[in-house]
């Protein structure tokens, strides 16, 4: 790596799963040994020929990789400057997110491993529905931890997990919702880690899943930097992406770190306001702590408990963050920032008018964030901007906040 | 460390005697901070040896429904740490039963780790329970306990393999905990614990105390776990019979008559066997 304008960097995790000083395994000592052991097998499966292989079939075959890199020029026409914004259509990928990237990789380790059941825990229903599809395919049984208040919201995508032949648990403990679902996923853990293999649906928890859904994740990172050299001659300036635990921004990101003037940009969801303390930016308005495993930034008291978390996306609200993404503010080679639920509205609204995509709400918050990026960029910079998902999912939310009933 | 710690003075008394020692488990603040006092005066004198007392959690991945509930009702009610800190101060006024400080990471870290370990040590505690602080992520714990001559309690899982039992007792103080079921705490009443083959492989291992806990709920349970256990930790079964009383009164009194079965039932079980 050459010394550019960035902060020097290491690619992590250490050997004790520590991204500088975040990550790391705050577990009970029932689970150390399951993950020593699934860290040791995951290194080696890794890099098995068959595995990868059997991986890319997978994600050619039935999740419709490589996805495009589309030039929205409709929409960075809006923008002015002569700024170039490219999505990267991870909408399009089977099951209508990137979650699936993650959930096949990790089912296909799961058989390697010779665990026959999978738990996983869900928010809004997208990494349970993705993590149902997986098990259906790979002939795994299937078990989804869900807050019961999400549960009441997201009927729909309890259905298409019981549809796939999951069963979904209601979770009543807590706030009932994401953070309590994970919780009670890791409880289910302790109990059945002989049998049972743990899907995290994003790169949080304790090491080595950070690093697992990363390296999972990482190959949106890898097909836009390739389309984008293909198409434009060079790498973008910047590349944006929404931030809850942060596994969709971890992906793309990753394959650009050593790219030091390639900017990349976190957005988390700043709910009503950060000034508010309804919001879920654990990286703009939380602190440094311990919470599902690892140390990282979190939404907490002055006594150290943790917040509930607010968004109007569900998939973003989450009080805490991956520790990969905290070493990255901590050494400033990637910037966060927020923007409100009513922002990624309107950029709900600005992509479908000006590109006829409906975003889910979660990426929504990475649109949203262009105007404010625009100030600093140069005219005709290059953007990439991972669209996580599609927004069919959102509609029941985005049609109540914007005053109409379906 | 300096002078003896209450712990291993304890021990060393039961030792003598031959009998193991009752651990019950109260959550602090619950149900809320005026109770602790009075309950933890009620456990030291009926019987309790040692006192693991709870430091409430909005998130203990490590607990089942009870103690989950306990810890949100004790933080609704307004428990923090600093207020269990101040409680622990006026009991030990009262009593010199050992207190082992037992809570997740973060709000010990949020308070400072330094300041909190000084504190504990100064209003009497003896020793602290992390459960999310595995053996790979106490270096920056155990010494900052150890030199304010505070035990850091190692933890031991039916899952644990025999080379990492080894280094886990080689880095224990105070007594070695092992956690009696896969799973997390709550009580089992029906459940017959396999403790035989892995006390006998930790007693090859370490001359500490090994107290058992996880699941433990009625007495005739705690008389087997006593037979092989130098300790018998009780929790879940505590905390719905706190949760089951009107007042405060009434939970002393309620509590009382079963600690002695406990105690009894405890005391008496290396003579039947």
């Amino acid at each position: 790596m050459t010394s550019g304008h960035n902060a020097m960097i290491e690619i992590g995790p250490d050997e004790k799963g520590y991204f500088g000083e975040f990550g790391g395994r705050f577990v009970p000592e029932t689970l150390m040994p399951a993950l020593i052991e699934l860290e040791k097998q995951y290194r080696q499966i890794k890099q098995d020929s068959t595995f990868q292989q059997e991986l890319a079939y997978l994600l050619r075959e039935y999740v419709g990789r490589p996805t495009p890199l589309y030039y929205a020029k409709n929409l960075s026409a809006r923008l002015g400057k002569g700024v170039r914004v490219y999505l990267k259509r991870e909408d399009l990928c089977h099951t209508g997110a990137h979650k699936i990237n993650n959930t096949l990789g990790q089912a296909l380790l799961a058989k390697r491993l010779g665990k026959h059941r999978i738990i996983a825990e869900t928010g809004a229903g997208q990494h349970g529905v993705a993590t149902a599809t997986a098990c259906a395919l790979l002939g795994l049984e299937c078990c989804v931890y869900m807050g019961s208040e999400d549960i009441e919201r997201q009927k729909l995508n309890v259905f298409r997990m019981e549809l796939l032949g999951a069963k979904v648990i209601e979770v009543t403990s807590g706030t009932r919702t994401l953070k309590d679902a994970t919780s009670e996923a890791l409880r289910d853990w302790m109990a059945n880690c002989d049998t049972t293999h743990y899907i995290i649906g994003s790169v949080v928890g304790p090491h080595p899943f950070p690093m697992i859904v990363r390296d999972f994740q990482s190959v949106i990172g890898q097909e836009a930097r390739e389309q984008i050299v293909q198409k434009e001659g060079k790498l973008p300036q910047a590349v944006v992406a929404c931030v809850g635990g942060g596994s969709n921004a971890m992906g793309i990101f990753f394959p650009f770190l050593a790219d030091e003037d390639v900017q990349l940009i976190g957005v988390e969801a700043a709910g009503h306001g950060l000034a508010t303390g309804k919001h879920a930016a654990s990286l703009t308005g939380g602190e440094v702590g311990v919470f599902h495993g690892a140390k990282s930034y979190v939404l907490q008291t002055p006594d150290g408990q943790i917040t509930p978390a607010h968004s109007i996306s569900a998939g973003l609200d989450y009080p805490g963050t991956g520790p990969e993404h905290s070493y990255l503010a901590a050494t400033g080679r990637a910037k966060y920032d927020a923007v409100t639920d009513e922002e990624a509205l309107a950029a709900v609204q600005l992509l479908c008018q000006s590109e006829g995509i409906i975003p889910a709400l979660e990426s929504a918050h990475a649109i949203a964030y262009l105007p404010k990026l625009l100030s600093r960029l140069a005219e005709g910079s290059i953007v990439i901007v991972n669209l996580s998902g599609r927004g069919d999912k959102d509609v029941y939310t985005i049609a109540r906040s914007l005053g109409k009933s379906l | 460390m300096s002078t003896t710690n209450r712990i291993d003075a304890v021990f060393a008394k039961l030792r003598t005697k031959n009998e193991a020692a009752l651990v019950p488990y109260l959550t602090g603040g619950f149900p809320s901070p005026e109770w602790t006092l009075p309950l933890l005066k009620s456990l030291a004198e009926n019987g309790a040896d040692i006192i693991e007392l709870g430091v409430p959690f909005s998130d203990p991945i490590a607990d089942g429904p009870t103690i989950q509930a306990a810890c949100k009702t004790a933080l609704e009610n307004g428990t923090t740490l600093e207020r269990i800190l101040d409680i622990v101060a006026e009991f030990r006024r009262a009593s010199d039963t050992p207190i082992v400080l037992f809570g997740a990471l973060n709000p010990f870290l949020h308070y400072g780790f330094e300041k909190f370990a000084a504190r504990s040590a100064t209003v009497g505690a003896d020793a602290v329970l992390i459960p999310d602080v595995p053996v790979e992520e106490a270096d920056g714990i155990q010494p900052v306990l150890r030199s304010h001559g505070l035990h850091f309690i190692e933890l031991v899982a039916p899952t644990t393999p025999f080379e990492r039992k080894k280094l886990i007792a080689e880095r224990a103080s105070g007594f070695l905990y092992y956690i009696s079921v896969k799973g997390v705490t709550g009580a089992r009443a029906n459940t017959r614990f396999a403790l035989e083959e892995p006390l006998a492989e930790l007693r090859s291992l370490t001359t500490l105390p090994v107290v058992v806990g996880f699941g433990i709920a009625t007495p005739a349970q705690a008389q087997e776990v006593a037979r092989l256990a130098d300790g018998v930790v009780v929790g879940s079964a505590l905390i719905e019979k706190i949760a089951a009383a009107r007042d405060v009164v009434s939970a002393c009194g309620e509590i009382s008559g079963w600690l002695n079965e406990l105690s009894t039932a405890i005391k008496t079980a290396r003579l039947k066997a």
